[in-house]
């Protein structure tokens, strides 16, 4: 066995480009493992964990870049060096090597007048700074960064704030400005509906349906999930509201978040009774007396959220097709399962989809588990065993600290439910795919092996097992929705039309003796 | 229209910084988008981060562009005129018979590296204070001697710097700010002093620099009166020098200028012929000229209480130091000399290399150098690449300086000036060092140059300096 290590001082690549590069590493003829990674303590860990940090790499900075290579021989490592070069230098040729680069926010901005707009997806660490940096060449911020103090994030949005700017974040994974997905969104037909949402799958959800009901969308701006808590007193959402109520194109409000802390939603409230255009309100879990004394209009799902818009906006009601539930096949797959077959099990990459189902399921059972359950006796005691139905948001920090988010690997979710799959008491298995920019390029594609072969065994068990999909992408996403749809079904996976309805199906699957 | 409003209406052009496909992203959408080169600031190190937010407090920050703009301003508007050439016992300050002076930070004889040892004991069996190198090594060790930095005296030394007594020094007056800046002749290349060798034909030549060169050049002074280096500069790196590994156009043009007051003199024509022959030897004659123009910009500039830019960059073979302008006097901050990467002479390796040594970063200090790459393509080759790489070079240095040199432009940038005036923030912000272009001396005493190529200075110098800078502007 041989393992080959180098470390280049100072060299910074970002986790998602080494990530790309260390997969492609492994790939190479005879490596046994290949590690690309920045010297940080969490990388440091997990080569100490395969039991390849040897003291030179012990001694790496979080600046430095680490090479491991482990090997049969010392010729393989010898050659799969040279392929990891290949893979560095194959990146450097595709851009024009007379490209003008830049280093910081300042020099870009003072070179770019046109420039407008920061995105911001470096280490939580450094990111406030370089969001500060931005806001004070004038530039308006979407800050992707997790791990971004609420201090940091009160200051930065009182400055934003106070130049007019906008602070999209942090945590903050989706906006549409001037018909741009920015990092992760949907393709969405221009139209005359404005978003604001602190919610990332929830706004990029209610955008498709949008599209989905033929409607379109002028802006979405994204607030990052922490706007609406009692410290930020949703300085952007409000921002957010007043600049599309004065947008020319803009005819209805669309606002999306879970229930914001009451001193917060009085004043969100307040602004919507402000508002010369219609608003709809979606607070997932939220109540309607206080959206309608506001003079708005109150959603209860992200479906209607999106219906009620696109009717405020125009269309005729009557022509929509509002894809009702389909009873007929909720009886025929009740009847398939066993009375032991009982429960949910919701393995979702979008956190507010995972909120949305796991609310509808609330309303008709007790005993809903979760990793992001509110009240703790209903919060998931261990992580990794699914209790009664549960409903999991595997791209919370519980899953996804030191991983990428499952809407890019989604290799924890098929482990998690080729588990859930055994389990004699699960009735129906609910999954989401995203599809859209920043997406998985295939996400049914990487779980279809997994899905024929949990329905295989399953079959030679006995019992039926139901797994529910809901493709989340409009008709102008790549990949193509009817593709990711067609392989699903023909995989024999049940399809949802929305996330409402994704929900509600799970939960009438089961529902026999409810 | 509020400033969120107009984002709305207008195209979207995105500054990307972290994750690289966002940008692809933004493109495929029809939108513009720009990807930073970015790294964490300071290296990730919270202090310096702190620092770095300190000095970015709106008052501070606001002292700070003022001394700096000062300071560029002087380095700019400096006019280094070339006044004469007299033995340094004349002219320089502070200057002894038993002084030695040397590149870089201060150093101790028992610490210097091998090259700079062979250059001193050469001096002094030169200044007969000893009679053979084993004498000199003695007397060296002795405490008899006083050993300087050349910078504590006005002065820059190529490479190991060692500057004696009698040796003959050009003489560089700041027409503007009135200051005066020293450097010795060049021996012209390879198996000369100042790379460590320290043989006989070294001293038989370091004898006729002193006796025929020097005096002739001192004369021929005498009658211009002075010449304008700048103007000079200007001119080189329009002609393809970058002014410190390459002077084949900034030599031809200092002889010109020299040529009719030489002819001028009362020497006789075979010792006229000599001194011609010696500066088509090599193309390096004008190397150390450009280099006292350098260092006498840069000491205009230096003493500006809050400026953080950078005033002297130097090595000694085992440090590297530098000097920034808003830390007057002699405070150095340094870190250790790095190794030298590019071609060797044949016969040499890269574990024959010494350190990184020399006063001669003063060019790149200035905006020269490692800097103007891109007005030199014809020593690409240093680079270990094409043309394109020797232009991003001199664009990327703009990224850690505060002002582009209009007295000093390069065509090929469109007739942009050097990147001048490198901040001691904008190197710990981004991580880039300043490039040095640099010659490579053996290792050992005794042999001299063995090559030529491209350095970086430690972070660590620049660290140490925003860390202390940090704490002393209020």
């Amino acid at each position: 066995m041989s393992i080959k290590v180098v470390i280049k001082k100072s060299t910074y690549f970002d986790s998602v480009s080494l990530m790309s590069l260390s997969t492609k590493a492994n790939q190479i003829a005879g490596v046994e493992q290949a590690v690309i990674a920045m010297g940080t303590e969490m990388n440091k860990e997990v080569l100490r964990n395969v039991g390849l940090l040897t003291p030179e790499l012990e001694e790496a900075k979080s600046s430095d870049l680490m090479i491991v290579v482990k090997a049969e021989t010392d010729e393989l490592c010898e050659n799969a060096f040279t392929g990891i070069e290949e893979l560095f230098t194959k990146k450097g040729e595709t851009k024009g090597a007379s490209e003008i680069k830049y280093a910081t926010i300042d020099s870009a901005a003072k070179s770019i007048p046109e420039a407008n707009l920061a995105i911001i997806s470096v280490n939580g660490a450094f990111a406030a700074r370089e969001a500060r940096k931005a806001l004070e060449n004038d530039l308006h911020v979407m800050l992707f960064s997790d791990n971004v103090s609420i201090e940091d994030e009160i200051a930065l949005k009182q400055f934003a704030h106070e130049k007019g700017l906008l602070l999209m974040g942090p945590d903050c994974g989706t906006a549409i400005i001037g018909n741009v997905a920015l990092c992760f969104g949907n393709a969405v037909r221009k139209g005359n509906i404005g978003i604001v949402a602190a919610s990332g799958t929830g706004s990029q959800e209610v955008s498709v349906r949008i599209h989905d009901f033929g409607g379109g969308i002028t802006q979405l701006i994204g607030t990052g999930g922490r706007d609406l808590s009692e410290q930020v007193g949703g300085i952007m959402m409000l921002d957010g509201i007043k600049a599309l109520d004065e947008d020319e194109a803009t005819k209805v409000i669309v606002l999306i978040s879970k229930p914001p802390a009451p001193s917060v939603e009085e004043k969100v409230l307040a602004q919507v009774k402000q508002c010369k255009k219609p608003v709809v309100v979606y607070f997932i879990g939220g109540k309607e007396e206080a959206v309608l004394a506001a003079g708005g209009h109150f959603a209860k799902t992200s479906k209607e959220a999106a219906l009620k818009a696109v009717v405020l906006a125009g269309a005729n009601e009557d022509e929509i097709n509002k894809r009702a539930l389909n009873w007929p096949l909720i009886e025929e797959v009740r009847a398939k399962l066993t009375a032991e077959q009982k429960y949910v099990r919701g393995l979702f990459c979008g956190g507010t989809l995972c909120d949305e189902a796991m609310y509808i399921a609330m309303e008709t059972f007790e005993d809903v588990y979760s990793n992001i359950q509110k009240n703790p006796d209903y919060k998931l005691k261990n992580l990794h065993v699914s209790q009664a139905h549960t409903f999991l948001d595997m791209g919370d920090d519980d899953f996804t600290n030191g991983k990428p988010h499952p809407m890019i690997d989604p290799s924890t979710r098929i482990a998690r439910f080729l588990e859930e799959a055994k389990d004699p008491s699960v009735g129906v298995i609910l999954m989401d795919f995203i599809l859209g920019f920043g997406s998985h390029e295939d996400p049914v594609g990487v779980m279809l092996p997994a899905i024929i072969e949990a329905k295989k065994q399953a079959e030679k068990d006995g019992r039926h097992l139901e797994i529910l999909g809901y493709v989340m992408g409009t008709d102008l996403d790549s990949p193509k929705l009817e593709d990711q749809v067609g392989k699903l079904m023909a995989a024999g996976v049940t399809i949802a039309s929305s996330s409402t309805n994704a929900g509600l199906l799970a939960r009438e699957f089961v529902g026999k003796g409810a | 229209m509020s400033k969120i409003n107009e984002l709305f209406s207008n195209k979207i052009h995105a500054i990307n910084v972290g994750i690289e496909f966002f940008k692809d992203d933004i493109i495929k959408q029809q939108g513009s988008a720009t990807h930073l080169e970015w790294k964490p600031p300071g290296g990730g190190k919270p202090e310096l981060i702190a620092a770095l937010d300190r000095l970015e407090n709106a008052a501070l920050a606001e002292k700070i562009e003022a001394a700096n703009k000062l300071a560029v301003e002087r380095i700019i508007q400096s006019q280094p005129m070339l006044v004469g050439f007299d033995q340094a016992i004349n002219v320089v300050p502070g200057m002894t018979k038993t002084t030695i002076l040397h590149a870089g930070p201060p150093i101790t004889w028992d610490r210097m590296c091998g090259g700079m040892k062979g250059a001193v004991t050469g001096a002094l069996v030169f200044e007969g204070l000893a009679k053979d190198i084993e004498e000199a090594e003695k007397v060296a060790a002795s405490g008899a001697i006083t050993f300087s930095p050349c910078h504590e005296h006005n002065c820059v030394g190529s490479m190991a710097g060692v500057t004696s007594a009698s040796m003959y020094m050009h003489v560089v007056k700041n027409k503007t700010y009135g200051n005066v800046a020293y450097t010795n002749l060049s021996e012209q290349m390879s198996k000369i002093l100042r790379m460590g060798a320290n043989d006989e034909s070294v001293i038989t030549r370091l004898n006729w620099m002193r006796d025929v060169l020097g005096p002739m050049l001192r004369e021929a002074m005498k009658i211009a009166g002075e010449i304008d280096l700048r103007l000079l500069l200007a001119q080189a790196l329009h002609m393809g020098d970058e002014c410190h590994n390459r002077n084949n156009a900034g030599t031809s043009l200092l002889i010109q200028a020299l040529t009719p007051y030489i002819l001028e003199t009362d020497f006789t024509k075979e010792q006229k012929r000599e001194v011609f022959d010696f500066v088509a030897s090599s193309d390096y004659f004008s190397g150390p000229t450009w280099m006292a123009l350098c260092k006498c910009a840069l000491d205009a500039a230096h003493g500006i209480e809050h400026s953080t830019i950078v005033t002297t960059m130097a090595r000694n073979g085992v440090e590297f130091g530098i000097r920034v302008s808003g830390m007057p006097g002699n405070t150095w901050f340094t870190g250790p000399a790095q190794k030298v990467v590019g071609p060797m002479f044949a016969g040499y390796k890269p574990e024959d290399s010494g350190l990184d040594i020399g006063d001669s970063a003063i060019t790149e200090t200035y905006g020269i150098g490692g800097f103007a790459m891109a007005a030199a393509p014809a020593i690409v080759a240093l680079v270990g690449g094409t043309v394109d790489e020797a232009i991003g070079f001199s664009t990327k240095m703009k990224e850690i300086t505060t002002a582009e040199n209009p007295n000093v432009t390069i065509p090929i940038l469109n007739f942009q000036g050097v990147a001048t005036g490198i901040d001691i923030r904008n190197v710990v912000q981004t991580g880039i060092l300043p490039i040095i272009n640099t010659a490579i001396a053996h290792k050992e005493a005794g042999i001299g140059m063995i090559g030529a190529g491209i350095t970086y200075p430690p972070a660590e110098a620049f660290e140490k300096a925003l860390l202390t800078l940090s704490e002393r502007i209020s």
